[in-house]
């Protein structure tokens, strides 16, 4: 073991010592996850997935800003209990456009991921504004003032050129067309048939029932969408996952 | 390693570290640590060799066990839906109305229906089902689309006003607030306040009572006891879905309520929809 009696030069040298521990870490990044990126049943491939609307991107935003992931998981785990309780698990397609995922690890409140249409645009407002209002049993803060925050999409286009920069497929035409799509979305008396075209299951109404676009449209409009895209009537699991 | 540094006091080596003259002794690592490190070591190889592990260049190593967690929540869902499958299926195929007279299935449809009922419709009718300012309370006898449970599974399963489920119960009150002037929709809300035995303007009453006539009765019945199969609620009675005090019934007549269930059919399965219905027929106000 004379070798293992040289470790005294590793550990005087910080040099050493860094291009050392630099190099254990290469041997686990590299079993562990480059092999995410080739294998191709990391992400298998189901019926339905498709970038976010840009008011569902929005939504998807206030809901990191206010910290949502925090009480809320977005992860269906693979047991019977959480099946029953909020449907099918959770596929790793489910969030691949996610940037970044929305996972959470811990359940103050309910899963989220399939929240998507459960409940009606007036609840989700009711609940965002006063929780306690319908759920007396709730801990959950008031998010009230999302109502009262109007938003134009100013720069959404960026938003969603951004996500497209990291990898999310958005064409040039949904790109050209975000901030029309953000706004037509939360009119149900407008001409939605192009963005339903581009983001085929876009829920388009006045999520919050008021006249002006605000952050309530957006967050709402989000959590109507979520789970409900993958056509699980085509979806056959793959037994070696 | 030949010059070896030993503790005058101890009598044992040290690492031959010198901080300021203060040295760390350096003493084999205790037996049972070592040999538990040691075992976790042979432990990791034989799990990796069991269990999906590596990975390879189109897949991970299956392991020798064949576990996949997927699976596992399958058998784990199969075995239940095999305990059950007797129940489910007659529950699926049941006719409602003569459900409570088969026990063991009822009851049996009342606990199932219960657990849906906490999991999936507490959100908005309360964990109690009583209901919140609206959201019916559904412990009373009052019913908007009726109270069977025929009537009331039917409601479960395509709900109401949605426009996922081309079979929902649909009903569009108008809001007045465009129709009718200000005084005359004063009128109104004073005849429904009379129409429900609360205090009223009696003047008023009058005059809205002919409004009620040509605009409301239509939907709501001369007398106001609500039409079921158009979900206008009974007006004569005190039980209120947003509220019978004067503000409340303003804000309805001037700009109207739309209240929307989400249909739960198709994500409940015929056997869970029976149950909810089931749970909800019984728990008071079920005719």
């Amino acid at each position: 073991m004379a070798f293992l009696d040289k470790h005294k030069m590793l550990e005087r040298s910080p040099t050493l010592l860094l291009v050392g521990s630099f190099l254990v870490v290469t041997v686990g990044g590299i079993v562990e996850i480059a092999p995410l990126f080739y294998l191709e049943n990391t992400i298998e491939k189901v019926e339905g997935m498709r970038p976010y609307s840009p008011l569902e991107l929005t939504g998807r935003d206030i809901y990191i800003r206010e910290g949502c992931y925090v009480c809320h998981s977005q992860m269906i785990r693979p047991m019977r209990d959480e099946v029953e309780r909020y449907g099918h698990y959770s596929l790793a397609a489910e969030s691949m456009y996610d940037h970044p995922h929305q996972w959470g690890s811990k359940r103050t409140g309910p899963d989220v991921a399939r929240v998507g249409g459960r409940y009606s645009d007036t609840w989700h407002v009711d609940h965002l504004k006063d929780p306690q209002s319908v759920v007396p049993e709730s801990i959950m803060p008031k998010y009230a003032f999302l109502a009262d925050t109007v938003i134009d999409g100013e720069y959404v286009q960026d938003l969603v050129e951004t996500h497209a920069f990291v990898g999310v497929p958005y064409t040039e035409e949904m790109i050209a067309s975000a901030q029309a799509d953000f706004t037509v979305q939360a009119d149900p008396d407008g001409d939605w048939d192009a963005l339903v075209e581009r983001y085929p299951g876009a829920v388009v109404s006045n999520f919050d029932g008021q006249p002006e676009l605000t952050e309530m449209d957006a967050l709402v409009a989000y959590l109507q969408m979520l789970g409900t895209l993958v056509d699980f009537s085509t979806f056959t699991p793959d037994a070696s996952r | 390693m030949a010059d070896k540094d030993i503790d005058e006091t101890s009598g044992i080596e040290t690492t031959g570290h010198d901080w300021d003259g203060i040295k760390e002794l350096n003493n084999p690592l205790p037996r049972w640590w070592l040999w538990c490190f040691y075992l976790t070591i042979i432990w990791g190889v034989g799990y990796s060799i069991a269990y999906p592990a590596w990975p390879m260049i189109t897949g991970a190593t299956s392991g020798l066990l064949g576990y996949s967690t997927r699976a596992e929540v399958a058998q784990e869902i199969a075995r239940f839906e095999e305990q059950n499958a007797g129940l489910e299926t007659a529950l699926a195929e049941v006719d409602l109305t003569t459900l409570a007279e088969n026990t063991e299935l009822n009851r049996y449809a009342v606990a199932a229906g219960g657990a849906v009922f906490r999991a999936q419709c507490s959100q908005c009718h309360g964990s109690g089902a009583a209901g919140a300012v609206g959201y019916p309370n559904l412990l009373d006898d009052d019913w908007l689309w009726g109270g069977d449970i025929e009537s009331i599974a039917y409601t479960i399963r395509h709900g109401i006003r949605n426009e996922t489920d081309f079979d929902a119960r649909w009903s569009e009150m108008p809001a007045f607030g465009d129709i009718l002037e200000r005084d005359e929709i004063d009128g109104v809300v004073q005849h429904v306040l009379a129409l429900s035995g609360q205090d009223h303007d009696a003047e008023m009453a009058t005059i809205g009572a002919g409004v009620f006539m040509d605009q409301c009765a239509a939907c709501h019945g001369d007398g106001g006891e609500g039409i079921r199969d158009l979900g206008a609620p009974n007006l004569t009675d005190a039980i209120w879905l947003y509220g019978g005090d004067v503000a409340a019934l303003t804000e309805t007549v001037r700009n109207a309520r739309f209240g929307i269930m989400p249909p739960w059919g198709e994500r409940l399965g015929e056997a869970d929809t029976n149950a909810v219905a089931a749970y909800v027929h019984q728990l008071g106000g079920g005719e």
